[in-house]
């Protein structure tokens, strides 16, 4: 039973950041109606940029995060005014061409790191990297505790912000209907920049995060973008609510997957399930609770 | 036939050439009849004697093959595929496993590996044509790395990730060299006949407008499943091909989703999608700036830096090297953005771009 309650505890953890990851890029669905499949690589670029704070500069990861957080809304906003907006006036055969594009960033920005910090691995080991403290048997991580908290902390002021604020809702309503949100008077275009920079920022507190008890590596984008891929396709694509669902069944999947199955199966049952949803319920969580 | 009359051309080239580097006598006719030309000419009409070269020439024949395969399901069809190395990948597998398990010659994987990889094709497109646009293209991907992970955990079959060694049938390259270019004529010969054929009008009915084309009484499942049987059995021979080639595979090489799916994809986008020749073109070019990177200008840059005995230029050409990856990144974002339509597609473009004084003759 322990070990039951580890993994659950485990793959709830390892769901809060899922979850910041795939908020990121359901926002990003909703609003440019593309998959970005440039997401795991930028939160790769915020790995590295808290890695270089930590090792040149001694900073701690915490404090490493707004700074990491505001150079990734920046990139995120280059990215969408430069190479992903000016797209939309031009004409091509395949209507994926923005999708397109994001392949062409990630491999920019995975074949920069690897130019710049070679393939070694990295890692940033700090006091509390290896910390855990213990509730009834049961241990938890403390750098990925405060994680969590952080992760529920981004995600609710995320809500605050879609729901409350003037330009959330211009978000809201690019995302609910282009055109429409065009003829009331909202800029679509910069709303679909600044979406891609929130998109960016928020993946890049998750990489933050991640990077006291997690290695790094420029290929690992490339993972997490599968990662976020799943994780709003459970959740239903473009649904900010799903993907807090959806990041936590792929955390407590893999958590169980890993101890119960085996570890060689934790990536292909995010995949399977992936397929399943696709084919039994195609728009995920979305379609059970119509939020 | 007029529009092919270049490619023809270029084609009987290819077909000659290497043909000097093992019949004894060939050579010299071809040297003597070479020599009319200017010296910097000569150069360029006999390059394919030599076996670096004639092995960039098999990688970008096999590229057409795959590039051209994809061009048929994504460029034609409209369905943009992430999952091209799992047809790959089988084809790849059925011709190692026949001569590993079977003790047979891994060359009957040309007959095994194209109907297997239809094989695999046919719950492939059973799960991914219910679905549209992105995630067509996002359950393409993940099938494609399911395939992988099959590849690698099933050990007893397929040895994980030590992955499959065979001996190569042939130390020279010239056999190879004509098999892939069979199978470039074959792969570019077999989709102009579809494409131009009833069939393929209700390929590009249904990348125009699926829903148009479903009232229209197009079934478009089925149409979009005989689109993906083609290129995946094409695919899939391309594969068997790498493995007698290659001589060893294994799962992280041959269902890479960069190295095969992805690359694909960049061949077919950078030639110029539902074109005749694009992917053609596109492996030409995707090959060859792959090569130039990765050995520095083929070694002209550190030629360089030995003759001028700058550190600068040295370092230059360290750096060029390890960009060759970037590159590729770099020249996507720049077609993407510029030749929407590729090299080929744009073609009329690009030229009046490039010499702006050819004439208005349109």
């Amino acid at each position: 039973m322990e070990v039951f309650f580890q993994t659950l505890v485990a793959g709830v953890l390892k769901g809060g950041l899922y979850a910041l990851i795939g908020l990121g890029m359901a926002l990003i669905m909703g609003v440019m109606g593309i998959i970005n499949l440039a997401h795991g690589q930028l939160m790769m670029v915020a790995m590295y940029i808290t890695f270089v704070l930590f090792h040149y500069l001694g900073v701690d990861p915490y404090r490493a995060l707004p700074i990491s957080m505001v150079s990734l809304f920046l990139l995120g906003i280059f990215i969408q005014k430069f190479l992903l907006n000016p797209l939309m006036k031009v004409e091509s055969i395949l209507p994926e061409n923005q999708v397109l594009m994001t392949v062409g960033i990630g491999i920019v920005l995975t074949e920069t790191a690897r130019f710049i910090f070679s393939s070694n691995f990295r890692s940033v080991m700090t006091s509390y990297s290896t910390a855990v403290f213990f509730v009834g048997g049961i241990s938890f991580s403390v750098a990925l505790c405060f994680a969590f908290l952080c992760a529920i902390l981004l995600t609710a002021g995320m809500f605050w912000f879609l729901l409350k604020t003037d330009l959330g809702r211009c978000i809201r309503a690019v995302a609910q209907d282009n055109e429409a949100a065009r003829l009331m008077g909202v800029n679509a275009e910069r709303i679909k920049v600044l979406t891609m920079g929130i998109g960016a920022m928020l993946v890049a507190a998750a990489g933050t995060m991640l990077m006291p008890v997690y290695y790094l590596f420029p290929d690992i984008g490339g993972p997490f973008t599968r990662k976020a891929f799943v994780i709003t396709i459970l959740g239903g694509l473009g649904s900010t609510v799903g993907a807090i669902f959806g990041g936590l069944t792929l955390g407590l999947v893999e958590a169980f997957g890993a101890t119960y199955i085996g570890m060689d199966y934790e990536d292909m049952l995010g995949l399977i399930i992936f397929i399943l949803v696709l084919l039994f319920l195609p728009g995920g969580f979305k379609r059970l609770t119509k939020v | 036939m007029r529009q092919h009359r270049v490619p023809l051309i270029l084609l009987a080239y290819l077909a000659i050439f290497p043909l000097g580097a093992v019949v004894p006598g060939v050579l010299g006719v071809l040297q003597k009849a070479a020599s009319v030309f200017p010296e910097w000419l000569q150069v360029y009409l006999l390059w394919f004697t030599d076996t670096y070269l004639l092995n960039l020439m098999i990688l970008v024949l096999m590229w057409v093959t795959i590039g051209s395969a994809w061009n048929l399901i994504a460029g034609y069809t409209g369905q943009v595929s992430f999952g091209d190395a799992a047809f790959f990948g089988t084809g790849a597998y059925a011709a190692g496993l026949l001569s590993t398990k079977l003790g047979l010659s891994a060359w009957w994987g040309f007959l095994v590996g194209g109907p297997l990889a239809v094989l695999v094709a046919f719950p492939f497109g059973w799960i991914c044509f219910r679905l549209r646009g992105a995630y067509f293209a996002l359950a393409t991907l993940a099938l494609n790395e399911v395939m992988r992970h099959i590849a690698t955990i099933w050990q007893s079959l397929t040895k994980g990730m030590v992955g499959i060694m065979i001996m190569p049938t042939f130390v020279s390259k010239l056999p190879y060299y004509y098999i892939a270019l069979g199978l470039a004529v074959l792969s570019i010969v077999c989709i102009e006949i579809v494409v131009n054929s009833r069939w393929g009008y209700y390929f590009i009915s249904i990348r125009e407008d699926q829903d148009a084309a479903e009232s229209m009484g197009i079934d478009t499942h089925y149409y979009k499943m005989v689109s993906l049987c083609i290129a995946a059995c094409l695919t899939g021979l391309a594969g068997a091909f790498w493995m007698n080639y290659n001589g060893s595979i294994d799962p992280r090489s041959v269902f890479s989703l960069h190295d095969i799916s992805i690359m694909a994809i960049l061949v077919g986008i950078v030639g110029g999608v539902s074109t005749t020749y694009g992917p053609a073109v596109g492996a030409f070019i995707m090959v060859a700036v792959s090569e130039v990177f990765r050995t520095g200008g083929f070694g002209m840059l550190e030629g360089l830096a030995r003759m001028t005995n700058s550190p600068a230029t040295e370092v230059v050409a360290k750096y060029v090297k390890e960009a060759h990856a970037l590159s590729f990144g770099l020249l996507v974002i720049v077609i993407i953005l510029f030749l929407p339509n590729g090299v080929v597609g744009d073609w009329p473009r690009l030229k009046r771009a490039l010499w702006p004084w050819s004439g208005k003759k349109a």
